[in-house]
């Protein structure tokens, strides 16, 4: 009896859960039809402020605030993650003899990497700029930006990505993508329109130079979200891929 | 028509997440974890949201996997290294 307690707890509770959630899921409003007291005071919104994509315009201008916060667990995350990867004193002795061994890359693995480098590039660099226009911004199209150094990796070799990061490039494109964020919103306060609020000309919708300052934040959320993403997983393919010189060789 | 393309790419994405906790093996587990990242992926194009698709496959199909692989392979060498040192030490 005491071992199947927790089976019939478990039977009970997620019997309720499937018919509770299922009727909160059959209440719900139909997807792009009805209208909402939130969504239409949203798009109104950002109307107002010339943006063309109400989604950017909630998470970087009704919500910015919000999007300061993601932006800062990103940065404490990827801080975090380099801090418990580095190398310690005693294991760099340890695995003194050490080296990155050579890639063994497949000349078609290669030769998709050299066709879509540059193809990836033109999107991501397209999917920021034009996140107030069209589906897109800085987050989406840093992490475009960042698997294209991926590809760099497969079509070139460790040593290209090696060479910088260690250049110091990426530590400070993700400190000035997110003092970059900052520093938008406090001049929002030096501008007298208050912390992240809009202080540059709205322009004319869906022209490029439109939506005020959330071009620039899409751009300064860009290079801190690719230069995390790229320092993250650096950090792991340097763990990984070191060898002991022998086999190196 | 939508619709059902939709319907199917839940269906999918319910199938797929149910083998990724299903799969033992964590080195399959990655394999399988990128396949339901392109299913995910695709369902959020089918939201017509291409820009979170192109994020989530980026993150859920590549860079996911690919770290768990790496720290996968990091772990195996060390736990290899320590047993080659211990079998060097047993013959004194």
């Amino acid at each position: 009896m005491r071992r199947q307690l927790p089976l019939v707890l478990g039977v009970l509770g997620g019997a309720a859960l499937a018919v509770t959630g299922f009727r909160a899921l059959a209440a719900l409003p139909g997807a792009g039809h009805v209208p909402h007291p939130y969504g239409e005071r949203a798009v109104a919104d950002a109307f107002h402020h010339d943006t063309a994509n109400a989604v950017v315009a909630v998470t970087l201008d009704q919500r910015g605030f919000d999007t300061l916060g993601e932006e800062l667990i990103l940065l404490a995350a990827a801080i975090g993650t380099v801090l418990l990867l580095r190398r310690l004193t005693a294991e760099a002795e340890e695995d003194a003899p050490h080296e990155y061994g050579p890639g063994e890359i497949f000349e078609g693995v290669r030769l998709v990497g050299y066709v879509l480098l540059p193809v990836t590039l033109l999107v991501g660099g397209y999917v920021v700029l034009h996140g107030h226009l069209s589906p897109g911004g800085g987050f989406q199209g840093g992490t475009v930006l960042a698997s294209a150094l991926y590809l760099a990796y497969l079509a070139a070799d460790h040593r290209t990505l090696e060479r910088l990061r260690t250049a110091g490039l990426l530590d400070t494109a993700e400190g000035l993508g997110a003092f970059g964020y900052v520093a938008i919103g406090l001049a929002g306060l030096v501008a007298g329109s208050g912390f992240l609020a809009d202080w540059l000309p709205t322009g004319t919708v869906r022209d490029l130079r439109s939506s005020g300052t959330l071009p620039l934040l899409n751009v300064s959320i860009a290079v801190e979200v690719g230069a995390a993403f790229v320092l993250v997983v650096a950090k792991f393919l340097e763990q990984a891929i070191l060898v002991p010189r022998e086999e190196a060789s | 028509m939508n619709a059902w393309i939709l319907g199917v790419l839940l269906v999918l994405t319910a199938v797929t997440a149910t083998a990724v906790v299903l799969t033992r093996d964590p080195g399959r587990q990655a394999a399988v974890l990128s396949a339901y990242g392109l299913v995910l992926g695709m369902t959020m194009l089918a939201l017509a949201a291409p820009d979170v698709a192109l994020s989530q496959i980026g993150v859920g199909t590549a860079a996911v996997p690919l770290i768990v692989v790496l720290a996968i392979a990091r772990c195996e060498r060390a736990t290899n290294r320590s047993r080659e040192r211990g079998d060097r030490s047993e013959p004194r």
